[in-house]
């Protein structure tokens, strides 16, 4: 049973040409794809769509074995599939990097206290104890990059999507976070233009070209 | 408002050794303490009194560990709101001329009730700065929920103090984008135009942000509450300051009676 398909979806934002037309994917429990495409092609659209952020003129997903359509359904594949954005500001939106991250389990009916131990074993397994109590405005690109890591797994996915997760990497970090999601057992479902990147993460996946989705 | 979270001057306190006795308190006692001393020093109108009471705001300074001269000019700038107000409020008053200006009269009682204000808002505005002015913002928010502060209002000052300096450095990569191809503001209706489509800029970038974040918030099971972490707690040396103060404050008003029925 694939953890998620998308069969057959059309989309197109209101009043602009189609985005999607009849595009489908599979993505097996533990496999990591990579998505490509030109910029504009619709890759974002497609990871919305997953999460349940668009809803698809036609066409259905089903994620962990069930059709996904409505709101209500998408709860819990969001509390399944931890999703990092493409730009760490709009995800770190806690004044400190502890109640970000705290977030999440907090949303999942967990206690305070459960919460905050949470956020010290997941910060000490990617060794970001030392960000613990900073002001998520004033950490560094790289740092951002790794928090809003954290603050995905901590609420313990069962798939990762990454989207451009090396924008504004230094070397440093970008090794770092290499290092990091091999680490994961997590499936992942990666969009990246890096190829090195892609190479030492997910080097099979998806061409998104002419709106629809070709195994590479 | 940017000024207070730029951020080489954001917070007041950090001052490495010299953080002492007052960032250590409890911020709900900070707050609820500034208050009640705000609401006595208005209603106090000796000016021995109110004198007592600006010796009373340095000593909290001197105790706070902030730096003298840097909290002095703040307190500086207040009182650049309320200069005009103080020169021109002794020639409205009516009352025993002191001298006359192009045939206005100054009048001693306007002197008085001028002095009064300045020294009213001084001493409070610097226990403002000393106490509540010495907090992280984030702390703030954190202590405004916790004495009940309704949750909207809280999160909207926290996403203030998330987002304002994301939206100021928005505005700086716009503006320098502006500069590095040659606009030179004027006055005139290109510069206008300019500036209005840089407003607009930012208020559209400002939307998608937000629902981009509303986004992102949804992605990890938001479903309409934040909960905040923080636990705040009453130590000893917060009942002794507590304490010291209440002291202080009833031995102001102890005077200001005493004074008024001499």
């Amino acid at each position: 049973m694939p953890l998620l398909e998308l069969s057959d979806i059309h989309f197109a934002y209101p009043g602009l040409d189609p985005v999607l037309e009849s595009a489908s994917m599979q993505m097996q429990p533990g496999e990591r794809l990579s998505i490509v495409g030109p910029n504009g092609a619709g890759k974002s659209t497609l990871l919305k769509i997953i999460m349940g952020l668009l809803v698809p003129d036609t066409g259905t997903v089903h994620a962990f074995g069930k059709p996904r359509a409505e709101e209500a359904d998408f709860h819990e594949v969001r509390r399944r599939i931890g999703f990092v954005f493409q730009d760490a500001d709009d995800q770190l939106f806690c004044p400190t990097v502890a109640e970000d991250v705290a977030f999440g389990p907090l949303n999942l009916g967990k206690s305070k206290d459960e919460a905050l131990a949470i956020v010290d074993q997941v910060l000490s397994r990617l060794s970001l104890m030392h960000l613990r109590d900073r002001i998520t405005h004033k950490l560094s690109g790289g740092e951002k990059r790794l928090v809003t890591l954290a603050t995905v797994l901590a609420m313990e996915p069962e798939v990762l999507i990454l989207d451009e997760p090396t924008n504004a990497l230094d070397p440093d970090n970008y090794s770092r976070l290499i290092e990091i999601l091999n680490g994961l057992d997590q499936a992942i479902l990666l969009v990246s233009h890096a190829p090195d990147f892609r190479a030492e993460i997910a080097p099979e996946g998806y061409r998104l070209e002419h709106r629809k989705l070709v195994r590479i | 408002m940017t000024y207070v979270l730029t951020s080489d001057e954001k917070p007041l306190t950090g001052f490495g050794a010299l953080r002492a006795a007052v960032s250590s308190l409890d911020p709900r006692m900070r707050i609820v303490m500034t208050v009640i001393y705000a609401i006595t020093v208005v209603a106090l109108d000796d000016l021995r009194v109110l004198s007592g009471a600006l010796i009373l705001s340095m000593w909290l300074l001197a105790i706070s560990g902030l730096p003298f001269q840097k909290t002095l000019k703040r307190m500086a700038m207040m009182d650049g709101f309320i200069i005009f107000t103080l020169i021109l409020l002794p020639f409205t008053m009516p009352g025993t001329p002191m001298f006359s200006v192009f045939g206005f009269d100054a009048t001693w009682e306007g002197l008085w009730r001028a002095t009064e204000i300045a020294l009213t808002a001084n001493a409070v505005i610097l226990a403002v700065m000393t106490l509540v002015g010495s907090m992280e913002p984030v702390t703030m928010g954190h202590a405004l929920f916790a004495l009940k502060t309704p949750e909207r209002l809280v999160h909207l000052m926290m996403f203030t103090i998330r987002y304002i300096d994301v939206l100021r450095e928005e505005y700086m990569r716009l503006r320098t984008s502006m500069k590095l191809r040659g606009f030179r503001p004027g006055t005139n209706w290109h510069t206008y135009r300019s500036y209005g489509y840089l407003v607009g800029m930012m208020l559209v970038r400002a939307i998608e942000r937000s629902e981009r974040i509303l986004a992102a918030m949804k992605c990890r099971g938001f479903s309409g509450r934040i909960v905040l972490l923080e636990e705040f707690r009453l130590t000893r040396s917060d009942v002794v300051f507590v304490s010291a103060m209440l002291l202080a404050l009833s031995a102001l008003i102890w005077a200001e009676v005493a004074y008024a029925l001499a």
